[in-house]
Parts: structure tokens; C-alpha cells; sequence
């Protein structure tokens, strides 16, 4: 898929300009460059290449080798100490807030997967039959995205406060929202299910405006009915953003942070391995060494879900 | 983990009843001028504070006093040392929770000849790294200043490295017309602390308002049980790694927190100290330990109804001379651009003059130096004052007397675990013990 748009470009350049440059052993598509294409495509890979390589892949590895050692941040790199996989065993033998930590994260996988895509799908569809006030409900759905996620924490904080907030107070209940372990979970769950269901109905939306009318009018012609045309006509042509909105969730879920370090810093029943990578490395604590065990033990995690992601693509552009 | 920033807005609500009928702006002004009588010649620094740069005639000062009111404070203190040593101060301010998450960086990088600092463990830390600069010499010429707040300024090898400006105390506060009306008695033992609790509980008041959703705050009980226990000695150690957590010193703490918690209010761990705070306002909740920032939720009219006691004895052994204060004040880079100039600037932080400035500018802080004028003291500032100054020994709360990741990745879940589950106390300390082990291992 991604380097198509390279061979649309080659077939771009008019063919006069291969016969000048034609010289012996060169391949024949090199030669449909021109010198000006060639700097172009150079920088177009260059450029991006040293900022992944810098920003993402240099990192990530250093991360991986102080996974190894016990810095505390202070002193030259030269003094770091190699402890082996000590830190690994702490986290999985000694490090309470780990499993809770996998669990959730594993939990709010499944949250979303099963319950807030599917729903953000079923409204796009919706939406898409042009309903009345049809751009007040995607506005309205669509409004959590926007907001900053520290706002999103206040205002949810301001509904769940067990002794004054709003959720309580209409329930008549005195339920811990935020505070008792077994239920705050999905208390938050509810509010990054929110917010994830306008995610994926703009998604998705914005795909379903993309199907060919056409294929919808053959069906009906055909005598489907609505349910059947759209599991057979309409969600099978939808496969890129299928796949889209899957990879989305998936990352949503791994890198859910930002709503349990507003409400608690991710403790007591909110452990998350991004939350838990941060109390460690971020801030005044300075347990590098352990973080980013913390943080390589994420990187593995994330890495199996990207090369699903990779293969079933690649397998896909080579039919 | 942040402190109560708010600290300073309590500081800048807390204004003696004389004057608090006047509005705030007359009153800032009127406070201005008062520094300015003082005798310091306020106008001839007046904004020019941040525009230091001659060479070898300034000083850089690292500020993380951020929120209004205490940062006025520090401009004027600086403005008084400008005019007594004619030597400029750059005052370069952070963001008070950006200050203490980045000090590692900071401290390595290039950091300002002067900054604020806590006194503690981790003063203690960066004294031993060298990443602080030695102040022996300028405590020899500081007067004014208690043994114990000397003591919090010294550093594992006997050498000083720090200078106290202010402080509060930890207590349990409570309303006096609530237990005027009910009766209630201060108490000085744990018994007469339980049964008055049973009393409060019977009259339909939550006995101890409690929060802890922010990790923090339940620290502060801890430490007071610890204390009462086990002495001032062994809280120390067991914060430096050097004492067992599963020894049955420490079990005998959380079995007597577990007695305590029913008289707590329950569901703690969804609820912020503020919230607390305000059932204690509200006349819901009989008492609460907690900081002198506690009466920053009560208003202005309120803060005569504010009063206060020192957690009872538990160990006549032990008594109930000692509290966690923790000390705010200030500390050198390792390698100042001039020193003599770094160490006159402390010198002056730590004397009468700045602490009169202090003081007069914003009538609520409690001020170190012993030797100020503290005549605009409230009834409450000056019984915490009375309270510290009695203290034979002075901690500075948890997570400042120890090393912070210990603080902040172990005891944090250790502690909401416990309130969680208070029943399961041996496996709660094995569980620490095994993570301080991994943590405490230089």
C-alpha cells in the first residue's frame, strides 16, 4: 500500500525524458526520474527516516537498556550500574501494582472493542440516513474528542465526587465512584467509552460517505433488506476503515492514560501500565531503570499487536 | 506529587480579623507600605527585580514560589536584600510542581546560585550526591534560629546545607463550637481519643474526616502513629531503609491505625482532603488531622472557630513531643557563579530582617527565625507556633523524609492497600519490605 503512490509518480513523468537519460545498466524505472524527482524522493525518505529513527527508534532502544540498569537519573552515564533482568523480576515478583495494571489494561481492550466501537459504528450508520439535526448529533458525539482529556477528568470528577457530585445526588445513593477499587473502573471505563464512541463514529462516518451509492441501489434491487445489505455490501467494501478502526482501538487502549492520572495518578483499582511507567520515570521518584523495564515490558506488548496489524496489511498488498 | 499548593492561597486568606474587614486591595497596598516603613527602601528595587545581570554584582535565585501572593513576597524579601547588600537578585520563578518534579535536571544542569528548597531526606540526599553547597559557615553568623530547625538543616556527614524561612505544623484541627456545644474534651491519650470518638459517633458526626484519594494525606497519619509508637529515632531510620517494615514495631503502627479506622469517615479513597476538609466545615466531621493548610477551606469569619490539638500519647514512654513540621527555606548550587555573593543572600534569608519582611507582607506565614516580629500572628498561627517551637523533635512528613520514589511508587499503594484492607497487615509489610530492599540499595 504505501509505496504506490511512488510508482503513480514514475508513471507521472512523460516518457521523452526516459529516452535522454537512457544509459545502460540502470533499471528501467530509475530512469523515468528526473534529477529534481530523484533530490525529492531522497529527502521524502530521509526526512522522515531520521526523525523515526531519531525520535522513535533510538529512544525505544534506550529505553530497552536502561531497562537493565538502576539510574536514578542523577550522575553521568558513565556511573549507570547493569543490574541484569533484576528489574523484570521485580515487576512481575514484588511490584504489587503490576497485575492490576495488565488486567486493566487487558479490561479496557475488551471495553472498547465490544461495547464502544461496535455503538460509535451503529451511530455513524445512523447518521448516516441523514436524519434530521444530523449535524447537532455528530457535533454533540463528536465533542468529547475535542476536549482536552484534563478537562474530561474534571468533568467527570464533578458527576462521581461521592460526597458532592451530581451522579450521587440524583441516584440518591452514596456510591465511592472514584474511591472504592472494584467499581471505579468502570466508572472511568464509562467515560473512555464516551469518548471513544465519537472517535470511531467520525471514522467511521467519514467512511461510509466514501461507499459507492451504487452498490447499496444493486442491492436493493436485488430485494436486500437494510440489515442485509450492510453486513454484506456495505461492511465487507468498508475494509480499510475496518481495519482503521480496529488498529485505533487497540492503541487507544494501550495508551490510555490521561483520564485515571487526572483522577488518581493511576492507583487503587486504576493501575495502567502507561500510568505505572510514569509514577516511576516522570517526576521527582526517578526510578528510570525500573520504568523502563516497565515501559519495554509495553513495548512488546504494543509490538505483537503491531506486526498483527503489519502482516494481515502487507499480506494484503501482495495479492 | 504535589503538596497542597493552595498553601499559599490559605496563606493569603488567613489575615488577622483587625483588618480583615478591609478590602483586599487596600489592604496588599497597605501591606506594601508596610514593608516599605520597615525601613528596607522598597521603592529603590521596585520591579527591577528580574533585571539583574551586572557580573559579579548578582545573585540567581530559583524561585518555585509560583502562585501570587508568595512570589510578591519573595520580590519584596529580595528588594530588602538589594538595598541592605547592594547586590542584585535574579529571581527566576517555575511552576511549584514542575520545580520539584524537574530538580534532578535542574540540579545537574545549571542551576540558580540559590533556590528554594525542603528540608529532609532529600535535602540530606543531594547534600551527600554534592549537589548542594555546604553552609556551615553561614549558619556560624545566623541567629535566631531553634536547635531543631538546625538539626532539619544538617546533612548526614554533620555539615549544614540549608536554611529554614517557614513552616507549618500537622495537628488535629477541630471546631470549637461544635465541641463546645457537645461538650468534648481535648484528648491527651489514645483511649480518651477512642472513646471520645464513640461519643462524636453517637451523636451522628463522622469522628475523624478522612481522605486519601490523592495518596498523600494518609501518610500524615502514619507518621503521627509512628511517632507516638515507635519515637522520633525510629521513624527516622525506618524512612532511610535502615529499620524492617515487617518488624512487629511497624505491624504494632497499622494494628492500632486499624483500631482507629472505623472511627474514620469511610469510602476515604474517592475523596480529596478538601472534601474532608469541608465535613469538618460543614459540622459533619468531629476532627482531622491534617496540615495548618486545613483552614484554607474555612472562611474568613470561620477561622476564629478554628482550633487545634497534637495527636495524643499512645506510649507514655514516648510522650507526644514530636510532629511532622515540614520546613520550607532555601539551599546553594554546588557551584555558585559567586559564592561570597550566594552565601550573603542566605544569610539574609535566614536572618530577623527577612523574616520581619516576610511576616509583615503576609501576616499568616510562621516564620523560622524565632527573633521576628510576630505581633500580627492570629490566635491560631501563634499556638502553632507555640505547638513547633515546644516539639522536642521535628519530622518532616513522609514522603520529605524519605527517598522519593520509595514514597511515591511504594508507600502510596501500600497505604491505600492497607485502608482498603486493613486486615491483612502481615502480607502488607512483607510486600513493602521486599520493594524498600529493591529500592534502598546504596
Amino acid at each position: 500500500m504505501s509505496d504506490r503512490p511512488l510508482i503513480q509518480a514514475d508513471r507521472a513523468v512523460p516518457p521523452p525524458a526516459a529516452t535522454t537519460t537512457a544509459t545502460g545498466g540502470r533499471s528501467p524505472r530509475l530512469r523515468l526520474l528526473s534529477r529534481t524527482d530523484r533530490v525529492v524522493v531522497t529527502l521524502m525518505v530521509l526526512v522522515p527516516l531520521l526523525l523515526v529513527v531519531g525520535l522513535v527508534w533510538l529512544p525505544a532502544l534506550a529505553t530497552v537498556a536502561l531497562s537493565g540498569t538502576d539510574w536514578d537519573g542523577i550522575g553521568p552515564v558513565s556511573e549507570i550500574e547493569w543490574v541484569g533482568g533484576r528489574n523484570y523480576a521485580d515487576v512481575i515478583q514484588i511490584y504489587p501494582p503490576f497485575v492490576p495494571a495488565v488486567q486493566n489494561n487487558l479490561l479496557w481492550l475488551a471495553a472498547l472493542f465490544v461495547v464502544a466501537t461496535p455503538f460509535g459504528m451503529f451511530l455513524a450508520v445512523l447518521l448516516d440516513k441523514e436524519l434530521r439535526g444530523t449535524r447537532f448529533y455528530q457535533t454533540a458525539l463528536y465533542l468529547p474528542v475535542v476536549l482536552s482529556l484534563a478537562l474530561i477528568g474534571f468533568v467527570w470528577q464533578l458527576l462521581y465526587s461521592r460526597d458532592q457530585g451530581l451522579v450521587n445526588a440524583l441516584l440518591g445513593t452514596s456510591v465511592d465512584w472514584y474511591g472504592d477499587p472494584d467499581v471505579n473502573i468502570w466508572a472511568v471505563l464509562v467515560a473512555a467509552g464516551w469518548r471513544h464512541v465519537g472517535y470511531v463514529m467520525l471514522l467511521y462516518l467519514a467512511g461510509l460517505k466514501g461507499v459507492d451509492p451504487s452498490l447499496r441501489e444493486a442491492a436493493q434491487v436485488d430485494g436486500a433488506s437494510e440489515t442485509s445489505t450492510f453486513f454484506r455490501v456495505v461492511f465487507p467494501v468498508m475494509r480499510p476503515i475496518n481495519i482503521i478502526v480496529l488498529v485505533v482501538t487497540v492503541i487507544e487502549s494501550l495508551r490510555a492514560f490521561d483520564l485515571v492520572w487526572v483522577i488518581n495518578k493511576g492507583r487503587n483499582g486504576l493501575e495502567l501500565l502507561s500510568a505505572l511507567v510514569t509514577q516511576n520515570v516522570v517526576g521527582e521518584a526517578s526510578r528510570i531503570g525500573f520504568g523502563s523495564a516497565l515501559a519495554t515490558i509495553m513495548l512488546v506488548v504494543s509490538l505483537v499487536f503491531i506486526t498483527i496489524y503489519l502482516a494481515t496489511v502487507m499480506r494484503e498488498d501482495r495479492r | 506529587m504535589s503538596r497542597p499548593r493552595t498553601h499559599a492561597e490559605y496563606l493569603a486568606r488567613l489575615v488577622p480579623p483587625s483588618v480583615a474587614a478591609l478590602p483586599r486591595r487596600s489592604l496588599l497596598a497597605g501591606a506594601a507600605g508596610a514593608g516599605a516603613l520597615l525601613g528596607t527602601g522598597l521603592l529603590a528595587g521596585c520591579g527591577g527585580s528580574d533585571s539583574g545581570g551586572s557580573g559579579g554584582k548578582t545573585v540567581s535565585l530559583g524561585s518555585n514560589q509560583s502562585d501570587p501572593k508568595p512570589k510578591d513576597v519573595i520580590a519584596k524579601v529580595m528588594d530588602g536584600f538589594q538595598t541592605s547588600s547592594g547586590l542584585q537578585v535574579a529571581i527566576n520563578t517555575v511552576d511549584h510542581n514542575t520545580f520539584q518534579e524537574n530538580i534532578n535536571n535542574y540540579l545537574q544542569g545549571k542551576p540558580d546560585d540559590v533556590f528554594t528548597w525542603f528540608a529532609g531526606y532529600r535535602m540530606r540526599f543531594f547534600a551527600a550526591r554534592g549537589l548542594a553547597g555546604d553552609l556551615t559557615d553561614v549558619w556560624g553568623k545566623l541567629s535566631g534560629m531553634s536547635d531543631a530547625f538546625k538539626k532539619a538543616s544538617t546533612g548526614d556527614d554533620g555539615k549544614q546545607y540549608f536554611v529554614p524561612s517557614s513552616y507549618y505544623p500537622w495537628a488535629v484541627f477541630y471546631r470549637k463550637s461544635v465541641w463546645q456545644q457537645n461538650g468534648y474534651q481535648v484528648p491527651t491519650t489514645l483511649d480518651e481519643l477512642t472513646s471520645l470518638a464513640g461519643e462524636m459517633k453517637k451523636d451522628g458526626l463522622n469522628p475523624i474526616a478522612f481522605a486519601d484519594k490523592d495518596g498523600w494525606p494518609a501518610m500524615g497519619t502514619f507518621d503521627i502513629l509512628n511517632l507516638r509508637i515507635n519515637g522520633y529515632q525510629f521513624h527516622v531510620d525506618l524512612m532511610a531503609g535502615k529499620e524492617s517494615w515487617t518488624s512487629d514495631k511497624v505491624k504494632k503502627v497499622f494494628d492500632t491505625w486499624r483500631g482507629l479506622l472505623p472511627l474514620h469517615q469511610p469510602d476515604s479513597l474517592g475523596r480529596t482532603w478538601q472534601e474532608a476538609a469541608q465535613s469538618l466545615q460543614q459540622k459533619k466531621s468531629g476532627m482531622y488531622l491534617l496540615g495548618l493548610f486545613v483552614a484554607q477551606q474555612f472562611g474568613d469569619d470561620e477561622q476564629d472557630d478554628l482550633d487545634f490539638f497534637t495527636f495524643p500519647e499512645i506510649d507514655p514512654a514516648i510522650g507526644a513531643k514530636a510532629l511532622d513540621a515540614p520546613i520550607d527555606g532555601y539551599m546553594m548550587a554546588r557551584r555558585p557563579k559567586s559564592e561570597e555573593n550566594a552565601k550573603k543572600l542566605l544569610e539574609y534569608l535566614g536572618s530577623k530582617a527577612a523574616a520581619d519582611i516576610t511576616v509583615q507582607n503576609d501576616p499568616s506565614t510562621l516564620v523560622a527565625n524565632t527573633q521576628a516580629d510576630t505581633s500580627g500572628y492570629t490566635a491560631l498561627q501563634r499556638k502553632a507556633a507555640e505547638l513547633v517551637g515546644s516539639a522536642t523533635e521535628i519530622a518532616q512528613f513522609l514522603d520529605r523524609d524519605t527517598r522519593p520514589d520509595f514514597a511515591s511508587t511504594v508507600i502510596i499503594p501500600a497505604l491505600q492497600q492497607f485502608i482498603k484492607e486493613p486486615n491483612d497487615i502481615d502480607g502488607l509489610t512483607s510486600s513493602i519490605e521486599n520493594q524498600k530492599k529493591s529500592i534502598f540499595t546504596d
